[in-house]
């Protein structure tokens, strides 16, 4: 009987601590790291998520999960390389990266400052590029695919809104260089292929100084 | 380099509608030299003006709110538009891209003998199919500032064009029947690979910031089945040039016809015209083998229509 009940007490507790680490257990990692070599996420990606301008580290929160799993799988399987995110990315269980990735996705989207609007010849073509592409070269406009003002638009597109120059535009140099190829349909190393280094910067600077604006996602 | 495999994506698809049945017209091409523009590239195709030569006065302000409609039809002509398309969904880079039905392809061939109504269209008569059918809504009366707006714009981009001349880059190209009859089986896998991603699973598009990015493909929200995407030749040119967007011309022309069909057999919008029955709606309104409308995949004849959203 008392070895009975002290099943059943052990049983509860671990009960209810198992549940009390699925739910912090995204939070732990951001802020605490998981205590097998992989830092806290928070030490770049900020306290908020909202990511570290200057240094190009992006916004994580009020991502897709969708979205931000894949990109961990994707660290650690090198189809995006990156010396920072790929020892963090391979240091996380598969359970630690849906944590990871669900938490950042619930947090809401930190405020941001925009950046001083660009003006001249770089503020037309990043607002050209943004909003209306340059057919031409057969190249869509960003917003075609990532929405209006760059809000982000379901699992595969993500914002660029709240997302820095640095950030932006260290990506698309990647796409283009090669070092980033997991986009679906190969679709983003298509497009960055067609554009100069005079368009990346205005494109990133261009969003950098939009404010940022939550999606209103409906479903028709 | 590895082949690319061809994404559809798109985000487009739609509006062809609107290029239904061409005028007959001699399809003589003519060589038009470019306006001078700021771009320097050798193209084979008329280049309109650009945007920037939109001027500022009277006439430039409906050119520029045409424009605005061809983008953004349920924000400038809502009360027009029954679905959740834009023009630009199917005429890219609003409306000024070569084999994207553009603008300047279609106005010089107006007036025009259409076979789809058995009359001398106008050019605003045109327009009013468009409304009819692709945008699944009401056609502006001829002089309502809606059509004007259009045409203004339309008339604008052709500047320097000759008249009655079908130019190069016109409409959609015609894409070579494939060694194998469309297949719905073969469209889906097509589809699963290429179009998914943007269009949904479920092809009904994705919306963000209360916007349309991605289009639907069928549905209640989607072109009827009395617009010229309803087609398979049609949706094939367009699927082959232009999607997935962007990435035109990569798909093989099989896998362009093979998708199309599996796009037009699924139900959408009824045909306005409908007059009571589907096979002698068939019979007036969609006699030619590129038209699935009464014909029955997978067990459903198609052309029940869908519930109004």
């Amino acid at each position: 009987m008392n070895m009975l009940r002290a099943a059943l007490m052990m049983l509860c507790v671990l009960g209810a601590s198992s549940a009390l680490a699925d739910t912090l257990s995204g939070a732990v990692l951001a802020q605490q790291g998981n205590g097998h070599g992989v830092a806290p996420c928070m030490a770049c990606h900020g306290a908020d998520g909202g990511g570290q301008a200057a240094a190009g580290f992006p916004r994580l929160a009020g991502l897709s999960q969708a979205y931000l799993r894949k990109q961990l799988d994707d660290f650690a399987n090198g189809s995006r390389v990156n010396a920072t995110m790929q020892p963090v990315a391979s240091g996380l269980s598969d359970t630690e990266r849906d944590a990871v990735a669900e938490y950042y996705s619930k947090l809401p989207t930190p405020p941001v400052t925009p950046s001083p609007a660009p003006s001249g010849d770089i503020a037309q073509v990043g607002q050209r590029l943004a909003t209306r592409g340059r057919w031409s070269d057969a190249l869509p406009a960003c917003e075609q695919c990532h929405g209006p003002g760059g809000v982000g638009v379901g699992d595969h597109f993500p914002p660029l809104s709240g997302q820095s120059a640095v950030y932006l535009s260290n990506q698309l140099h990647a796409w283009q260089q090669g070092s980033r190829r997991n986009d679906p349909l190969q679709l983003m190393q298509s497009v960055s292929g067609k554009l100069s280094d005079d368009d990346v910067a205005a494109i990133g600077a261009w969003y950098a100084a939009q404010m940022n604006v939550s999606p209103k996602e409906q479903q028709p | 380099m590895k082949r690319m495999r061809p994404i559809l994506i798109g985000a487009v698809l739609l509006l062809t509608a609107c290029e239904r049945s061409a005028p007959q017209t001699a399809a003589s091409s003519a060589h038009v030299p470019a306006p001078a523009t700021s771009s320097t590239k050798v193209t084979d195709h008329f280049v309109p003006p650009p945007e920037s030569a939109i001027p500022g006065d009277d006439f430039g302000k409906q050119v520029a709110l045409g424009r605005q409609i061809f983008i953004d039809p349920g924000h400038y002509a809502k009360a027009y538009v029954g679905n959740q398309l834009s023009c630009e969904n199917c005429h890219l880079d609003a409306g000024r891209l070569a084999n994207s039905a553009p603008l300047w392809g279609a106005y010089p061939m107006y007036p025009a003998y259409r076979s789809k109504n058995h009359h001398v269209n106008t050019f605003a008569e045109r327009l009013q199919g468009c409304f009819n059918y692709s945008m699944n809504g009401k056609a502006p009366p001829l002089g309502d500032p809606v059509l004007v707006a259009l045409e203004s714009y339309a008339y604008w981009m052709s500047k320097g064009e000759p008249i009655g001349t079908s130019l190069p880059g016109r409409s959609y190209p015609k894409v070579t029947k494939p060694a194998l009859a469309p297949d719905y089986a073969r469209g889906t896998a097509v589809f699963k690979r290429d179009c998914a991603l943007c269009h949904g699973g479920d092809g009904q598009g994705q919306q963000a910031a209360g916007r349309t990015v991605f289009p639907p493909l069928w549905g209640p929200q989607s072109f009827n089945w009395g617009a010229g995407m309803e087609q398979v030749n049609n949706a094939a040119g367009f699927i082959k040039a232009n999607m997935p967007l962007g990435r035109g011309n990569t798909l093989t022309d099989q896998d362009a016809w093979d998708v199309a069909y599996y796009m037009d057999a699924h139900e959408r919008p009824q045909d306005p015209r409908f007059n009571g029955s589907i096979q002698a709606t068939r019979a007036a309104y969609h006699d030619t083998p590129d038209s699935l409308y009464g014909v029955a995949v997978n067990g459903q004849t198609l052309g029940q229509g869908t519930a109004k959203p």
